[in-house]
């Protein structure tokens, strides 16, 4: 079985959930190898094997010094020395952008954004503000998809889980964008954004930088916390808790929107959600027409009655 | 500093957004056609850097003929003269072709740096900026929020997941753009009459010595199987709050199995 390529996600050795979900598609496809970038792989490996992976190939931290191109050439150099079934990636803004570069690298094809992936490589995608349903597949080369984090659900499969450095001297183009610094912003102990099962936002109405009224209900349910544009350009929540079009993409199986109008940039990155519960006081607000059950009502009123009655039910 | 900024004429978001029945590729006669809302950022962050160290801002537009609507927007805002590459060949090709067909087009214009949106709303594919670097061989400053240029070096302020990170290259360079970065500006009434006068040269793809065998459907890299609309969502259940809206919200999680 050709192998298929599979980008690791993770924090500090700490393999993100949405490789597991990969590793998961990408054994439908052939057998799945995790493409590792950075420290961290000793502690990582056990994860990946227990999802699937037969091999772990390991590269340099060096290569994360570089803006994207760096992975793209391993990825490329992988793919071709493997004669790989397919390339995957999470749908990340960053991994996209590595996505694109692998393609134009290998002559193939890319597919952004997929839901899900089939045996043959046909990608399921939700398009137009989740209006349209399509599938799509890669016809040349091969096949690069980014697939959305909690797309497919992640099942165990052990494997071999072998462990391979890649030697790979970057090209000069590669290292044309250099990091210089690393900001990381404050995160707290909630799950991350786009990996969480639950999702809480906040929107204008929250009316102020005291977001605790969503952080409190977020808490009881074990949920991520994020925030709209508008809450985000108030400066009442750091800007990588922004859900959107130019935010994170999130797909949960719950989201719920609190004092959020719902307007089509941000309904672009959470529409896939499976449940979505809203409460606005605006009657009209769009967001009801995507609410599978809503409130028409105060958020500081209704928010801290439920956070309680969770509580109560616990 | 010669800047040219991609402009992509897309469907307007407040409208029904198709794809056509035959060949499955967008349907430009559903919706009005805008400026992907993104590159009215791309715009202003050249128009921004143009104030400050001089130089002209070409706006780059692959599309049909209706995109020249957007082109004249785009010149408006103040850019100083438009590139359109324009070619029935050119129908239906995937992310990856219109980076390479950009990326002719971009060969034939001399430029300090390249600004594009960092996604489309109807694509959404996010890749045309690492793409187009690829191509020209030039370094990627992509998701930026905030540009500074000093002489050949450049800096952007690069989005990720945890924060963002600073990075640095020399120019030329291609920058993609987050709405963080500025507040694009309303033209005026002088610059719109303007802009009536700026000059748009056409290209072919022959003029743009676009290999006709790379683009168009024919021989996308990609191909979309089918299409259909979503199952329409079940009509949700909306309650007014008469004091026990938190309960009710308690009761469909219970329902649904979250608490
Ligand atoms: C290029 C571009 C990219 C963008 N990207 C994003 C993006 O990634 N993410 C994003 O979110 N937006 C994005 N936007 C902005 C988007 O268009 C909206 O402006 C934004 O989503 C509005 O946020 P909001 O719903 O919180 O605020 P508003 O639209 O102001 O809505 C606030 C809502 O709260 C309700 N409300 C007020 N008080 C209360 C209360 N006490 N109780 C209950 N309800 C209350 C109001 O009825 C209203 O419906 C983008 C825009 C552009 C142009
Ligand atoms: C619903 C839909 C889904 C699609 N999915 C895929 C897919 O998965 N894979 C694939 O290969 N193709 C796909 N395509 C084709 C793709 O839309 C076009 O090839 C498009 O030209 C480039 O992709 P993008 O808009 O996603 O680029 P993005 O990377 O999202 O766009 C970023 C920026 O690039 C610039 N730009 C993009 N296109 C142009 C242009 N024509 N002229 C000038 N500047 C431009 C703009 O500044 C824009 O803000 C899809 C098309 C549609 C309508």
């Amino acid at each position: 079985m050709a192998e298929v390529l599979v980008l690791v996600d993770h924090v500090d050795g700490e393999v993100k959930k949405v490789t597991t979900e990969l590793l998961t598609a990408a054994r439908r496809l052939g057998e799945p190898a995790a493409v590792w970038i950075g420290e961290g792989a000793d502690t990582g490996s056990a994860k990946l094997a227990e999802y699937g992976a037969e091999k772990v190939y390991v590269a340099p931290a060096e290569f994360n010094d570089y803006v994207v191109a760096p992975a793209a050439e391993l990825l490329a150099k992988l793919a071709g020395d493997a004669s790989a079934a397919a390339v995957l990636v999470s749908a990340t803004p960053e991994n996209k952008e590595v996505a694109g570069r692998t393609a134009v690298k290998l002559g193939s094809g890319v597919l952004t954004d997929a839901v899900d992936v089939s045996a043959e490589g046909v990608t399921e995608h939700s398009i137009f503000g989740g209006g349209t349903i399509t599938h799509a597949k890669v016809t040349s080369g091969v096949p690069v998809i980014a697939v959305r984090p909690n797309s497919v659900p992640a099942e165990e499969s052990p494997a071999a889980g072998a462990r391979e450095e890649v030697s790979l001297e970057l090209s000069d183009a590669a290292k044309g964008a250099k990091v210089t610094d690393r900001v990381v912003q404050e995160k707290g102990a909630r799950p991350e954004l786009t990996e969480a099962a639950i999702v809480v936002s906040g929107g204008r109405g929250v009316g102020s930088d005291d977001f605790s009224v969503v952080e409190s209900l977020a808490d009881s349910l074990g949920a991520a916390v994020g925030a709209s544009r508008a809450a985000v350009d108030s400066g009442w929540y750091p800007n990588q808790f922004q859900v959107g079009q130019t935010g994170k993409t999130v797909s949960p199986n719950l989201y719920v929107a609190l004092g959020i109008s719902g307007a089509i940039q941000h309904r672009a990155g959470m529409q896939t959600s499976k449940n979505i519960v809203a409460v606005n006081k605006d009657p009209e607000a769009p967001i009801f027409e995507l609410a599978d059950f809503g409130v028409i009502g105060d958020l500081h009123k209704v928010a801290p009655q439920l956070t309680e009655e969770i509580s109560k039910r616990k | 500093m010669n800047i040219v900024v991609l402009v992509k004429q897309v469907p307007d978001t407040a409208t029904e957004r198709k794809l056509t029945s035959d060949d499955k590729t967008l349907d430009r006669a559903a919706s009005d056609g805008v400026i992907n809302e993104l590159d009215e950022y791309a715009i202003e962050e050249g128009l921004l850097l143009k104030e400050k160290h001089g130089g002209e801002v070409t706006i780059l537009t692959m599309g049909p003929e209706q995109a020249t609507d957007s082109i004249r927007k785009a010149l408006s805002m103040g850019a100083d003269k438009a590139v359109h590459v324009s070619d029935e060949a050119l129908h239906g090709s995937d992310a990856l072709q219109s980076a390479y067909a950009l990326s002719r087009a971009l060969g034939r214009i001399e430029f300090d740096l390249v600004v594009l949106g960092s996604e489309s709303t109807d694509a959404r594919t996010g890749v045309m900026g690492a793409a187009l670097a690829e191509y020209l061989g030039v370094p990627q400053l992509t998701l930026a929020d905030k540009v500074d240029v000093d002489g050949q070096a450049i800096k952007v302020q690069r989005l990720t997941d945890y924060g963002y990170d600073v990075v640095e290259a020399e120019l030329p360079a291609v920058v993609s753009v987050v709405e963080k970065i500025n507040e694009p500006r309303y033209p005026s009434f002088k610059l719109i009459m303007q802009a009536k006068k700026k000059p748009v040269e056409k290209l072919t793809i022959a003029d743009a010595e676009i290999d006709a065998a790379r683009v168009g459907l024919a021989n996308a890299t990609t191909e979309t199987v089918d299409v259909a609309p979503a199952p329409p969502r079940a009509a949700g259940t909306i309650v007014k709050d008469e004091g026990e809206g938190g309960v009710k919200i308690a009761e469909f999680l219970a329902e649904k199995k979250f608490v």
